[in-house]
Parts: C-alpha cells; structure tokens; sequence
C-alpha cells in the first residue's frame, strides 16, 4: 500500500486550483481573440494547441494526474497515443486515397 | 492503515476505484474520440462549408457557456479540497454551486437550440436540407456532439446530486471520499470535450 500513500494524503490547495482557473479563463480568451485573426491554415492548429494546453492543465490539476501513480500516467497517456494513432492513420488514408 | 479502528474489517480500495472511473474515462474517450474523427474528414472534405456554417453560431453563447464550465471544474475541485479538510458543509455548498452552473449550461443550451429551431434550422428541417451538403454535415456534428455533450451534463448533474446526499448522510466524508473524486473525474471530462468542441464548432477557425 505504501506507493498510494503519496495520492491519499494528497491535498490540493484552494489557490492552486484557483491559478489554474484563471489560467484557463485566459487561455480562452486567447482562442476567441485569436479565432478572429487569419492565420491561414494554423488557425485551427492554434486552437487546438490551446486546448490541448487547458486539457492538460485540467488532467494534472484538477484530475490529479499529477499526484497519481505512474501506472495511472501510463494509461492516460497510451489512451491519448492511441487516439493520435487513429488519427494519422485516418489522415493519411484520406490524404493519398 | 487506519481503518478499521472502530468496525470489523471493512473492504476497500480507493486505489482501484479511481483506476476503475479512469478506465471508463477512456471509454468515453473512444465515444467522443470517433465522433471527432468524423468532423476531421468532413471538415477536410468541406472546407469552406464548414466555414460558412460555423457562422451561423453565436460565440458568445459558446465562450458564456465555456466559462461556466471551466468554473464548475473549480468548484467540484475545490468540494473535494473542502471534504478532505473536513468541512462538510462548505464541500456540499461548493458541489451545490457546480449544479447550478451545470444547469445554468443546460439553460443557455435550450435558449441556443430553441433560437435555432425557432428558425426552422434543426436537424430534417426543410431550411437545412436545402443547403449544400457540406454544411448538412456541419450541423448534424453539432446537433450529435453537443447534444451528446449535454446528456453527459445531464448525467454529471444526477452523479453529483448523489454524492451530494451521500456526503449528507455520512457516507462520503473527510476519510473516505474517492466517491466524491469519481464524480470530480466524471465533470473533469465532460470540461475537457467543452474545451474541444467549442473552439472546433463555435469559433470561425
């Protein structure tokens, strides 16, 4: 038992979930002022890069990623790999049908 | 281990319990993830109809409606922090407050969808299956994803209404709370597909 003694005791601060809310306020206040402005073809790369960023900050914080195990991270991120994989796959089939 | 002081020896094993919620979390993960799929092709197939649909979208509605979700993440957050230092009525104010934002979300959702309905733009209706495919597509991603997205609500609404009673109770407290954390989980991801669908469907990118 004594590797999950790490999560259990565990306490996550007001503040700190207070940051990161903030900080996700602002990221998307960054992606609609953003989306206004033509970047051609990264605009849709930016705000998917932003959000990828508040996921991010929502999985380690607010989910505790960041105090779980390893095991726990391994599986988040095979399942975000796994859904990249299909992705490229899907893309690269379109691309060159 | 400080269970079990005061009862015989009780099973549990919040270790496992929040694997179990992160493993259902993937499976979420695949139902929404191929959904996604599907708007990357067609968006790749259509363009310049997906960006005349997206107009039709109003931002502020979806920017309102991302911000209150982003707080009700704080709040659910803060409920388990509150729980863990053992103060049980700020914990249930606080998962109180993230129903009412989740409900204030579902009301701009009708307000959203009613306005559009109002015009006769809905998913069979004359109006939409007169306009180029591409953008039949458009709409039929956002009626599906975001109407998926709000069942999810829905459900997060009726889970977080059950702790809130079982935190009520005595069952969930300052010492056993991963059921509190599993409904965390839970509203954490419903957030997270927000933060994709709004930029993919309310932002003209």
């Amino acid at each position: 038992m004594s590797n999950h003694e790490s999560h259990e005791n565990h306490v996550t601060g007001y503040g700190v979930y207070l940051l990161v809310w903030l900080g996700l306020l602002m990221l998307t206040g960054i992606t609609v002022a953003v989306a206004g402005i033509d970047f051609g073809r990264i605009t849709i790369t930016v705000a998917l890069l932003i959000a990828a960023i508040k996921s991010w900050l929502v999985l380690t914080i607010f989910m505790h990623l960041k105090f779980e195990d390893t095991t726990f991270k391994i599986f988040v991120f095979v399942a975000v790999i796994t859904f990249v994989v299909f992705i490229v796959l899907l893309f690269a089939d379109y691309l060159f049908m | 281990m400080s269970s079990g002081d005061h009862t015989a020896h009780v099973h549990r094993d919040d270790y496992g319990s929040r694997m179990g919620m992160w493993l259902f979390l993937f499976t979420e993960l695949i139902l929404f993830g191929g959904l996604f799929l599907i708007y990357a092709v067609y968006r790749f197939m259509y363009p310049t109809e997906f960006h005349v649909a997206a107009m039709e979208l109003d931002t502020v509605f979806g920017a309102v409606n991302t911000i209150i979700l982003l707080t009700s993440s704080l709040t659910i957050a803060m409920s388990i922090t509150a729980l863990q230092r053992n103060r049980k009525t700020l914990s249930l104010v606080l998962q109180f407050a993230t129903i009412l934002l989740a409900i204030s979300f579902m009301v701009n959702k009708y307000f959203e969808w009613g306005a559009k309905f109002g015009y006769g733009l809905y998913p069979g209706s004359e109006m939409l299956l007169d306009k180029p495919s591409g953008e039949i597509l458009f709409f039929g991603l956002y009626y599906t994803m975001t109407g998926l997205h709000g069942l999810h609500v829905l459900i997060g609404i009726v889970f977080i209404g059950i702790i809130m009673y079982q935190v009520w109770i005595g069952r969930v407290h300052s010492t056993n709370y991963v059921r509190l954390e599993s409904a965390g989980l839970y509203w954490h991801l419903v957030d997270i597909i927000w933060i994709f669908l709004f930029p993919l469907f309310y932002l003209i990118i």
